[in-house]
């Protein structure tokens, strides 16, 4: 009798596992492919369109190109960003912003809400973010109008 | 049917060749730039290889040193190199003022200044169109291994390394600019974007600013640290001192 024991008990166990499986995939999933708001108000594309395209401040054309036509110099580094609000979510896209690291650990694209874990940061700029929390819901909102 | 086969074969060692064979900022410039760098009368770097050749003989070098056409041939192209007294590399610029503090017992020249920019320009003048030609001095090895471990290392708020754009992105475009294996073969050099001369050293704070990072002090041994290992891995480019860079 010890088989007709184990046998139902093994099979119970079977058929829980895919559901704890995607309990646990849904998850990580939840936790790291997006991020939820910074700051609970929605951001303004067109000062999000200003950040992007002005060099010092955003940096993203020194890697992405993107539908910018008045802007000469734009890189190659990186994925055009056209249809990047096609391609990925709000949450998506703040992560990217925030810390694409987490998703990326060898990415080039610097982390813009993050000020933790660098070396030899200029004085100018230790402590501080590349971008202000408002500063990356407005990226994100202009973001999410480049649809394809 | 053999020779296809040994073409095939071939063809993955050819590529791997041409792979680890450097190639000078020069190649990636515009044609005009180019142009000024290969013409003497129309590179302005050649102002400061003048002036050097005046203060060669003015303050006392050619005395020792005679016709730096013989007596600074390949120099440019071996340094750094290890120096006994520093019990470590020495640059170019740190034993022209060795010269004039230890043999001439003159007052060291800035470093950046115009006077040791013309003489490190006049000096390394002569070993244009020679190969990059690091000693295989054991005792540069530790200065190397420090040089690519600061190459390697993220840095900055932007937290990029050398690497990231030198190796990994060299020939890709960082906005409008090109970017560059980032070999030192031409310094010093004409830099449009500078309107003036500058070392190797000034072109490294420049990376290091650019991605927001605290440049070390000029004269810090991590920059010579970073040129040996430039040198190595820069090694049979030809020397082009004065270049011309955007
Ligand atoms: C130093 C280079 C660099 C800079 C500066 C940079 N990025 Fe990126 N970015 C990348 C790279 C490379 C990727 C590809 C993903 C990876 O490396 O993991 C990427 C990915 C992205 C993605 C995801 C694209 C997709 O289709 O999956 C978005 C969106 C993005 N970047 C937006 C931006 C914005 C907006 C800025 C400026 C605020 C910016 N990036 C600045 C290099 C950069
Ligand atoms: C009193 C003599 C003397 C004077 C004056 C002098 N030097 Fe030297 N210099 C030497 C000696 C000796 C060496 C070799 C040192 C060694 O190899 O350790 C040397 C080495 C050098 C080297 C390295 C050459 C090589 O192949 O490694 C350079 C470059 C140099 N001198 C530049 C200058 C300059 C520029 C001046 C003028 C500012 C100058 N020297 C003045 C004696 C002199
Ligand atoms: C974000 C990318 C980036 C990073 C990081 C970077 N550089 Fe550069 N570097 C460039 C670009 C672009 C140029 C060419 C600029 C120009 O000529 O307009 C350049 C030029 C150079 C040159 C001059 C090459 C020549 O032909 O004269 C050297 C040497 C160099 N870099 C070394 C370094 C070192 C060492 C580091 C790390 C401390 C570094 N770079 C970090 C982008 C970068």
């Amino acid at each position: 009798m010890p088989r007709a024991g184990t046998a139902p008990s093994r099979r119970t166990c079977l058929a829980r596992w895919p559901w704890v499986l995607l309990l646990l995939a849904g998850g990580a999933a939840a936790q790291e492919d997006s991020l939820p708001s910074l700051t609970g108000t929605p951001g303004d594309a067109v000062r999000g369109r200003a950040i992007v395209t002005t060099r010092q401040r955003g940096l993203c054309l020194l890697c992405h190109s993107g539908p910018f036509p008045e802007e000469r110099f734009q890189g190659d580094l990186a994925p055009g960003l056209a249809g990047a609000g096609s391609r990925l979510s709000e949450g998506q896209l703040r992560l990217r912003l925030v810390d694409g690291r987490r998703l990326n650990p060898q990415t080039i694209m610097p982390s813009y809400y993050r000020s933790e874990g660098l070396h030899q940061v200029g004085p100018a700029w230790q402590g501080r973010t590349i971008l202000t929390a408002e500063e990356i819901e407005d990226v994100v909102a202009f973001l999410l109008t480049l649809r394809d | 049917m053999r020779r296809a086969a040994l073409a095939l074969l071939l063809a993955p060692l050819i590529a791997l060749a041409a792979a680890a064979q450097p190639q000078s900022g020069f190649e990636l410039m515009a044609p005009e730039t180019q142009a000024m760098q290969r013409d003497d009368t129309a590179n302005p770097g050649m102002l400061w290889v003048q002036e050097g050749e005046a203060l060669w003989q003015q303050s006392g070098c050619a005395g020792c040193h005679g016709d730096a056409a013989a007596s600074m041939r390949g120099a440019a192209a071996r340094y750094p190199v290890y120096d006994e007294a520093r019990a470590g590399p020495i640059d170019l610029a740190g034993r022209i003022n060795q010269c004039r503090v230890e043999r001439q017992g003159a007052p060291a020249l800035a470093l950046e200044g115009e006077p040791l920019l013309a003489l490190g320009s006049f000096v390394a003048h002569q070993s244009r169109g020679l190969p990059v030609a690091p000693p295989a001095d054991p005792r540069l090895a530790p200065a190397r291994a420090q040089g690519e471990a600061l190459f390697r290392e993220r840095r900055g708020q932007l937290n990029l390394s050398c690497a990231q754009c030198h190796d990994d992105n060299a020939g890709r475009r960082l906005a409008g600019s090109p970017i560059p294996q980032g070999h030192p073969n031409g310094y010093p050099l004409y830099r449009l974007e500078w309107q003036g001369m500058g070392s190797l050293q000034r072109r490294l704070r420049n990376c290091m600013a650019g991605v927001r990072s605290e440049p070390f002090a000029y004269g810090a041994p991590e920059y010579i640290a970073i040129e040996t290992f430039l040198m190595s891995r820069a090694a049979g480019l030809l020397l082009e001192t004065p270049a011309v860079r955007p």
